[in-house]
């Protein structure tokens, strides 16, 4: 079978050709999961519409409220050179920047990350604890949702027929504040995170005043932990505190039992990385 | 980092030079033409059809509808293939075409998923892909056993029911038994005796370039391009399967890209063939990762027992060990390198080795580097570690106090000559590495240290070559094994060390079956070792012709002229006043003087003695995530002598890497329905360079006084005792032992908890 493949220079266009192409279209981003899925004949696109050729997805803003707009196909490569972006966001970036190696950094971009629909993309647990509006161009038009809203299980997302992401929009950052994120991984590399855990959190005279966590591989999509950061906000992240919300981490988490680890792995992981992760964020936000 | 690289201050010039390798600009500029690099005008593609069960009965296979779907040329069953009856062995080295002729493609039965059971030759790999889908395979589900201790359990699933054991049917398919002295005697002088199990999971060898083949067949001949560790090896066994008789077979060898042992067999090459004749037309076929995952052989998953007993003074008195190996589908599993190697290294007055062969549901076993030996290692070296301890000795000093010499009898038969066990625990204790204080743990992590030895038997065999000198006085050698390990640069060093003239003046060429002599595989750590005895007997006689015609030209006795430095010089004063004739004088001049210049020599070489090593481990655990990394690794080796001693290296640190693969990540899954889960380098866990540190290798040379340059083999020793000084390390950071591998997070982190409870 003959595959078509369409580039457009404007979004409306790729709404369009993505439309319709209906069911048998597949958006292209850095092409890391959708070639490799091609080649293994676990898809057969008829369509293929690349969108890296689009300005407002490819391209890093800041808005006028000081936060960002990272396009859905902003590389990891990239998303790393932007100075600004690291700084205030270093978890998100570090998040981005585990995906694969240095050559799938030049072409992996979040926007795929996160429709590849995997419980396992290393950004999503960092964009989800960062608090980030996802921003969807259709065939009826432009609409927001909170990033993890957008995944439904493994593979699937919340999204409509026709329906392209087109950034994240990372909120503004008061002093005090950062991010961070760990995955466990039983290789240094090129692995898939058995865990991930992506903490933001602004700390004030070391009490911690405001709290995200996002939990990577552990349930089938990514998950908010909001009790594991109640558990951290208004403490001074003692031990007890973390004690506490890594224990929430790990009552959060609906693991399956696969090669790559154990459910009883997974559960004692979600909260030992929660830990480690938050002291991580904190020490950026200028300690505890 | 190497330390002690070997002296090469003496008179060589050659030998032991880290000369450029021949292949190196080929190989990093992607011009190197691997199996699947050489195609051929009017090519058509070859597809296996695999069993999707792990044990079933063939009762038809339908292969109407896949022959008349357009685009297909060629279809093909196990009828195809030359059957080779029950009843009788036919052995081609250590495989048996009984079990190869079933393994290739199965007869009555399939025996694990994975398993060929048709191929299709259609014009595009799509097509032929296509066809396999059409062919309808009526199969009968049986039970499947896959795991060691489960197969060889009364109530387990018969894998064949012409095996029996003990009067009843069995999947223990041979049994393998060495003996010395007495060891009820000698446990009962023992004052501490320990006594452990262990188990290990089938690890694949992991080469880079899968299995590929070009198969072309003309007025009944056929030529087969492919990458195999030995091309003879190739011919030999598509005779077999075929029916050709060899001379009209010529296997061309491709550039290898890795085997370790795995592409002493083949899978794709018969089937290309048959295909092709069938056909008309030339087939090409390669396997994919996942193909090469689920139907090439991993070594064996295993479940060993290993006591020793040793008296107070730390003198060991009796050893005993059962070592139980999966051979997959067929019967063949390493249980020689198990049993055999396990206690070669110590001097033990009393032993007893016994090793199962056990058939299961699991692709067949291939060699995979010291085939069975990093198993019986493993268990031994583990239980030499708690004996130490028990005896409040250092490990070493306790190996050391035990450690084989010349003169030791060992339970696998050989009273050893000069070897070279000694010095690697002498050179290993007083390495800056083991004198160096561990980091104190802190930060959440633990450290430990690990040591353990090992030991591999070496080959000799059947070896060719031909050296020719050029006419402009330029020297071609050919030989007939392909070169994984550094061989032909090897052979160029020996050859223009040999002549006396510029490494830059040799090329060494692999011959494929027709231009070069009979030629064993690589394997065995033989290549270097037996290439560089025909190609120095060859030399030698060059040179001797050379003297002729210097003779000849002076007008002298061919008696009175030597060979020095590259050059024909008159043996001293009597022998008259000459000016010296260079090689390439006399090349110029070979016409006139006789004719061409050149000989070859062809061997069953003798004399490869073992190898032995000692490695030292540090390792860093985090206990909370399960985690083992290698800080740093230290491997001594007696190599005899390093022809090429980065090439030696590269065996070495190789070897070390893929013991820590095993040790730590690396292991087939199977799913419950019997099928192997993790097909891919993704999920099968190699470790990638930035999981391991430098990995340091001491090179020791005590040279085999039964060889020309003391080449002892090098490539199979370094894998033999990574698995137990890394179990060694973890034990000694965690103050917990483990008794099966891989040493994986989950399984740590269980470990910890369950000790915590
Ligand atoms: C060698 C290797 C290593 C890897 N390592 C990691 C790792 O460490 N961590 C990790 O998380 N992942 C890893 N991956 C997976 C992959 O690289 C990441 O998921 C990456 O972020 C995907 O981005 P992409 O732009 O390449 O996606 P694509 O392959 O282009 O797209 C992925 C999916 O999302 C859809 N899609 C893409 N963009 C959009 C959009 N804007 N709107 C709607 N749908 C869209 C595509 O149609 C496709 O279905 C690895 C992959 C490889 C090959």
């Amino acid at each position: 079978m003959d595959i078509q493949y369409v580039a457009p220079r404007t979004l409306d266009e790729a709404v369009r050709a993505f439309a319709a192409a209906a069911g048998a279209g597949r958006i292209l981003a850095g092409g890391t999961d959708l070639l490799v899925q091609m080649r293994n004949g676990v898809v057969a696109p008829g369509t293929i519409v690349d969108i890296k050729k689009i300005g407002e997805l490819t391209s890093i803003e800041e808005t006028k409220d000081g936060g960002f707009r990272v396009g859905a196909a902003v590389s990891g490569a990239v998303l790393r050179e932007h100075a600004k972006l690291s700084k205030v966001w270093p978890g998100v970036v570090e998040a981005t920047n585990l995906i694969g190696s240095t050559q799938v950094q030049g072409r992996a971009t979040p926007g795929g990350n996160l429709c590849n629909g995997s419980p396992a993309g290393d950004s999503v647990p960092a964009m989800v604890a960062a608090g980030a509006i996802v921003t969807i161009q259709g065939p009826n038009g432009r609409r927001e949702m909170p990033v993890e809203k957008v995944p439904k299980g493994p593979g699937r997302l919340n999204l409509e027929p026709g329906e392209i992401v087109v950034s994240f929009t990372l909120p503004p950052r008061g002093k005090g504040s950062s991010d961070a994120y760990l995955r466990m991984i039983p290789r240094t590399e090129m692995d898939i995170a058995v865990v991930g855990c992506g903490v933001s959190l602004t700390m004030d005279g070391g009490t911690c005043t405001a709290a995200r966590v996002g939990l990577g591989a552990v349930a089938p999509t990514v998950l908010l932990v909001e009790e594991a950061a109640k558990a951290l906000i208004g403490s001074k992240l003692d031990d007890a505190a973390l004690a506490k919300a890594a224990a929430a981490c790990s009552a959060a988490c609906r693991p399956i039992d696969d090669k790559r680890g154990t459910i009883a792995y997974r559960t004692k992981v979600a909260g030992v990385l929660l830990k480690r992760t938050t002291l991580i964020a904190a020490e950026r936000a200028g300690g505890k | 980092m190497t330390t002690n690289t070997p002296d090469t201050a003496n008179d060589n010039k050659w030998i032991g030079k880290r000369t450029i390798r021949p292949d190196g600009a080929d190989k990093v500029t992607g011009r190197a033409a691997y199996a699947a690099d050489t195609t051929m005008p009017g090519m058509i593609w070859g597809k296996v059809l695999r069993s999707p069960h792990p044990h079933a009965r063939i009762k038809s296979i339908d292969t109407s509808k896949a022959e008349v779907h357009p685009g297909v040329k060629a279809v093909m069953t196990a009828k195809d293939i030359v059957n080779f009856p029950i009843e009788k062995s036919v052995m081609l080295g250590i495989q048996d075409m009984r079990w190869m002729c079933r393994n290739v493609m199965a007869r009555e039965k399939a025996l694990f998923a994975g398993h060929p059971v048709a191929a299709v030759a259609a014009t595009t790999e799509k097509i032929a892909a296509e066809a396999c889908k059409l062919i309808v395979v009526e199969y009968e589900v049986l039970p499947f056993v896959i795991d060691v201790e489960e197969a060889m359990k009364p109530e387990a699933p018969i894998l064949h029911d012409f095996i029996r054991f003990k009067d009843k049917p069995s999947n223990i398919a041979g049994t393998l038994e060495h003996r010395l002295g007495d060891i009820g005697e000698g446990f009962a002088k023992a004052d501490i005796v320990i006594e452990r199990s262990f188990r290990t999971q089938p690890v694949h060898q992991g080469y880079i370039e899968p299995h590929a083949c070009l198969v072309s067949v003309s007025d009944g001949k056929a030529t087969v391009w492919s990458s195999s560790q030995g091309q003879f090896m190739v011919r030999a066994m598509c005779a077999y399967l075929t029916g050709l008789p060899q001379n009209d077979i010529r296997a061309i060898p491709a550039e290898i890209g890795g085997g370790f042992g795995g592409k002493t067999i083949i899978y794709l090459e018969p089937l290309a063939l048959i295909l092709a004749k069938k056909s008309g037309r030339p087939v090409k076929m390669t396997m994919s990762r996942a193909e090469v995952f689920h139907a090439s052989g991993p070594t064996s998953g295993s479940y060993s027992t290993v006591k020793l007993g040793a008296t107070r003074d730390g003198k060991l008195v009796a050893a005993q060990g059962t070592f139980c190996l999966q051979a997959g589908a067929l019967p063949g599993s390493p249980i020689r390198g198990a049993a055999g190697c396990a206690f070669a290294p110590y001097d033990i007055p009393n032993v007893h080795s016994f090793g199962y062969d056990v058939v299961s549901n699991r692709s067949k076993v291939a060699a995979y580097r010291a085939p069975g030996a990093p198993i019986g290692a493993y268990a031994v070296e583990c239980v030499m570690d708690e004996v130490a301890e028990a005896l409040k000795m250092d490990p070493l000093d306790f190996r050391l106090k035990n450690a084989a010499k010349q003169g030791t009898k060992a339970a696998h038969g050989p009273v050893y000559p000069r070897i070279g066990f000694v010095e690697t625990i002498e050179e290993a204790r007083k390495h800056a590495h083991y004198t160096t204080p561990l980091p104190k743990a802190g930060k959440g992590m633990l450290y430990g240290r690990g040591v353990a030895s090992g030991f591999w038997f070496n080959a000799g065999g059947e070896s060719s070559a031909q050296v020719n000198i050029n006419e402009d006085g330029t020297v071609v050698v050919i030989t007939g094994h392909p070169d994984i390990g550094g061989s032909r640069a090897a052979t160029a060093n020996i050859t223009a060390e040999l002549l006396g003239i510029d490494y830059k003046k040799v090329s060494v060429l692999i011959g494929d079956t027709s231009v070069i002599g009979f030629s064993n595989l690589t394997g065995g750590s033989r290549v270097t070792y037996a290439s560089a005895m025909v190609v120095t007997q060859s030399t030698e006689r060059v040179i001797t012709q050379l003297r002729e015609r210097a003779a000849k030209i002076w007008k002298i006795d061919p008696d009175a002229v030597v060979w020095e430095n590259g050059e024909a010089r008159p043996a001293g004063d009597n022998a008259g006043k000459f000016e010296p004739l260079s090689l390439g004088q006399i090349a110029a001049q070979a016409s006139a003087t006789g004719g061409p210049i050149g000989a070859g020599q062809q061997l069953n070489t003798m004399g490869a003695e073992g190898g032995f090593a000692t490695h030292v481990c540090d390792v860093e655990v985090d206990p909370d995530l399960g985690i083992v990394r290698v800080l740093r690794y230290t491997a001594v080796q007696d190599v005899g002598r390093a022809i090429h001693p980065s090439y030696v290296e590269g065996q070495i640190q190789g070897g070390a890497a893929q013991g820590i693969g095993w040790a730590l990540s690396e292991e087939y899954i199977f799913n419950k329905d019997g099928k192997l889960d993790n097909p891919s380098f993704l999920d099968y866990r190699m470790p990638v360079s930035s999981d391991l540190p430098m990995l340091d290798s001491v090179i020791l040379e005590i040279p085999n006084p039964k060889h020309p340059q003391g080449v002892r083999g090098v490539g199979e020793v370094p894998l033999v005792p990574p698995l137990a000084a890394i179990s060694n390390a973890v034990y000694d950071a965690l103050g917990r032992r483990f008794y099966s591998l891989p040493m994986s997070p989950p399984k740590v982190l269980a470990t910890m908890d369950m000790a915590a409870e």
